[in-house]
């Protein structure tokens, strides 16, 4: 993991001085809420329906247990004894006191922690594959590249009053887990002639204009990265929108120029910037990439589980994956038990998820931008004592990738910019599928649901997506297909006229019995929808 | 040096296109939709560019400036419009070395703003060295 050195805390120390100085002015009346705006969200600070959220960063969704037990004090201590992990593999509280956020921010410090661009019209913390180092599939670890990226992009003085938000996401292999096409700009590391180099895949995102974003280079060396980002990001600042808040995002630009034009004004704007020396010496990522150093397994540890218990192995079939070293595995844990809030965490489950990480994996946990959490370094022969631990504490559902591992926003319950709630409805489906033997005959299907069209809940790449929208002042769910985030990235189709709490989660029952009814062997869902279109799922479901 | 209050008797800012269509003018002033790049062919005998910014969130001004930085400019570099006390470290690090406010600021909050960061992580045009190259030399 990345260790700060002493600039790496300087600057974090500088950030909290700067804003409880802020805070200190706008609770003195000297700033308006109109300037302070902006600054509280680069500390990631929103005035929502009830109560001030906070988002904190977990760059890369990496985490240590100190810093994992610093999210369960911060929740016990200036919340309600819980946190919201999120789609950007970060934490949000939901319930902090303006006059708290310095000292939130000072704790966090303390375990090189921050809120820094969680929010506001900048770069974004820059999220990648939550298996990272671990998977079998990887080429390298892509988590270098990704923290050369933070500190490029952190306090950026060019780029923090950009037209709209900007989300980098960073990948180093072929199956997809970070929904990388979906950024604005998603970076795939990729191997040439015996190097390693950035794809970049720019303009992708979600909202009310879904957009898969382009490949704009194939491979840019390792050297040039940071060069080559500038240049795409300065195209951006000076000619994207910025007289529509919904068209402002790099994906209306590159769609409205086209993405070889794109490319030819970032391909000028880089031979230009090249010149300026802004990209570190290779000694700089070396220095980054030692310190995510494998951590030392034991390549000769027991390669077999004792299944004996049925309740643990069905949850190792479902929740635990292939790791790169043998004897080893990745520990999924779902936080999406049967009528819970997906990706809440109460503080002691995080204590606890922390303990684990700290007795079993190395000291490691990720945050996925599917809101669950991983360990991502532990023996095989361990699994069965950390399953046991987790059961105990309501972490255990074996549920990854099926119908009720559901992404969903935080909704109107919470949010400001919703038009209908999203949790209730991931309830009332996980509720309907709770019988694990249907949701296993129904294999992988990824269910995602947002309260408004600016798709926090990622409904567009859902196999199935919920939209929720207000129809004459009440709820309504609008019902999609056939969207994917992953290697094989498609945007959902609407079905046709919504339906209200109850008629939504009906209509997907009658959605997968014609999934049941269609498919051939061995296809998922998202597989025959693609195979038979919408038609016989749009009859099924309106007759 | 940076100041942050307008000087007197300067001559005015004409606009981008009064200075390319005539003009022996030596002050312009760049509107947030404007090309830096126009006024590169012209920078040894400009003595101050004004940039605009309006609003305050409309951040096309500081690449503007990087722009005239980059390309070499070394007259005086203003920022004029919505200019607030908490964008202006970033604005010097784009290059600008002169403020004109809307609305003045406080002396020792600005004082406060840009002594605030001990260094920076990445190269701008304010010359200062990043992070990475004082870690390694």
């Amino acid at each position: 993991m990345y260790k700060y050195d002493e600039y790496d805390h300087a600057m974090v120390a500088a950030r909290v001085a700067e804003f409880s100085d802020q805070v200190k002015r706008r609770l003195a009346g000297e700033i308006t809420e109109d300037q302070f705006k902006p600054l509280r969200l680069m500390n990631g600070l929103y005035l929502q329906l009830h109560a001030y959220m906070l988002r904190v960063a977990v760059p890369y969704g990496t985490l240590d247990s100190r810093q994992m037990r610093m999210l369960a004090h911060i929740a016990r201590k200036y919340d309600r004894d819980y946190g919201h992990f999120t789609t950007r593999q970060n934490i949000q509280y939901n319930w902090i006191k303006l006059e708290d956020a310095p000292a939130i921010l000072e704790d966090l410090a303390s375990v090189e922690m921050h809120a820094i661009q969680t929010s506001g019209n900048c770069i974004r913390n820059i999220s990648s594959d939550q298996w990272a180092g671990a998977a079998a599939d990887e080429i390298t670890d892509p988590r270098p590249w990704a923290e050369l990226l933070r500190q490029w992009s952190s306090f950026h003085p060019e780029f923090s009053y950009l037209p709209r938000k900007f989300k980098i996401a960073v990948i180093a292999a072929d199956e997809d887990r970070a929904a990388m096409r979906l950024h604005d700009i998603g970076i795939q590391i990729v191997e040439k002639d015996g190097q390693h180099g950035a794809a970049f895949y720019v303009g992708g995102g979600m909202g009310r204009t879904p957009m898969i974003a382009p490949l704009i280079k194939d491979f840019v060396p390792l050297e040039d990265m940071l060069s080559y980002a500038e240049a795409c990001l300065r195209v951006y600042n000076r000619y994207g929108r910025r007289d529509n808040i919904y068209k402002a995002r790099i994906k209306i630009l590159i769609h409205e120029l086209g993405a070889d034009e794109y490319r030819r004004q970032v391909e000028e704007e880089f031979g230009h910037v090249k010149s300026l020396g802004i990209d570190p010496p290779k000694a700089e990522f070396d220095r980054i990439a030692a310190q995510f150093a494998p951590p030392p397994l034991d390549a000769s540890a027991l390669d077999t589980i004792d299944r004996s218990d049925p309740d643990f192995a069905v949850w190792v079939d479902q929740n635990v994956a292939a790791h790169k070293v043998p004897g080893h595995a990745i520990v999924n844990i779902s936080l999406k038990p049967v009528g819970g809030i997906p990706g809440d965490a109460s503080s002691a489950q995080i204590d606890l998820m922390a303990d684990l990480a700290e007795r079993y994996s190395h000291d490691e946990l990720r945050v996925t931008h599917a809101q669950n959490i991983v360990l991502p370094h532990v023996r095989k022969a361990d699994l069965y004592a950390i399953w046991q631990a987790l059961d105990g504490a309501g972490l255990a559902t074996p549920n990854l990738d099926l119908i009720s591992d559901i992404i969903a926003c935080p909704g109107l319950d919470y949010c400001s910019l919703a038009n209908a709630r999203s949790i209730p409805v991931a309830q009332k489906i996980a509720t309907r599928f709770s019988d694990l033997g249907r949701q296993k005959e129904l294999g992988e299907l990824k269910l995602k649901i947002s309260g408004c069209i600016n798709a926090c809940g990622h409904h567009h790449a859902g196999h199935v997506g919920i939209l929720g929208v207000d129809r004459k002042g009440t709820e309504n769910y609008q019902l999609l297909l056939g969207g994917s985030g992953a290697e094989d990235v498609s945007l959902g189709t609407i079905t046709g006229p919504g339906f209200d709490e109850d008629g939504i989660v009906d209509a997907i029952e009658r959605v997968t019995d014609k999934y049941l009814a269609e498919r051939t062997d061995g296809e998922r869902f998202v597989d025959t929808y693609r195979r038979v279109g919408m038609a016989p799922f749009k009859e099924a479901i309106y007759g | 040096m940076v100041e942050h209050l307008q000087a007197d008797g300067e001559e005015p800012c004409v606009t981008l296109d009064a200075f390319l269509e005539q003009s022996n003018a030596t002050a312009v002033r760049l509107e947030p939709d404007e090309d830096a790049r126009a006024l590169i062919p012209h920078l040894g005998r400009l003595a101050l560019i004004e940039v605009a910014f309006p609003k305050f969130r409309d951040g096309r001004g500081y690449s503007s400036a990087r722009i005239l930085r980059e390309a070499g400019y070394t007259g005086e570099l203003r920022a004029q419009g919505d200019v607030l006390v908490d964008q202006i470290a970033y604005m010097k690090r784009c290059g600008f070395d002169s403020f004109a406010p809307e609305k003045s600021l406080n002396p020792a909050d600005v004082e406060a703003a840009l002594t605030r960061w001990p260094e920076h992580y990445q190269t701008a045009a304010d010359g200062a060295v990043p992070i990475w190259k004082l870690r390694h030399g």
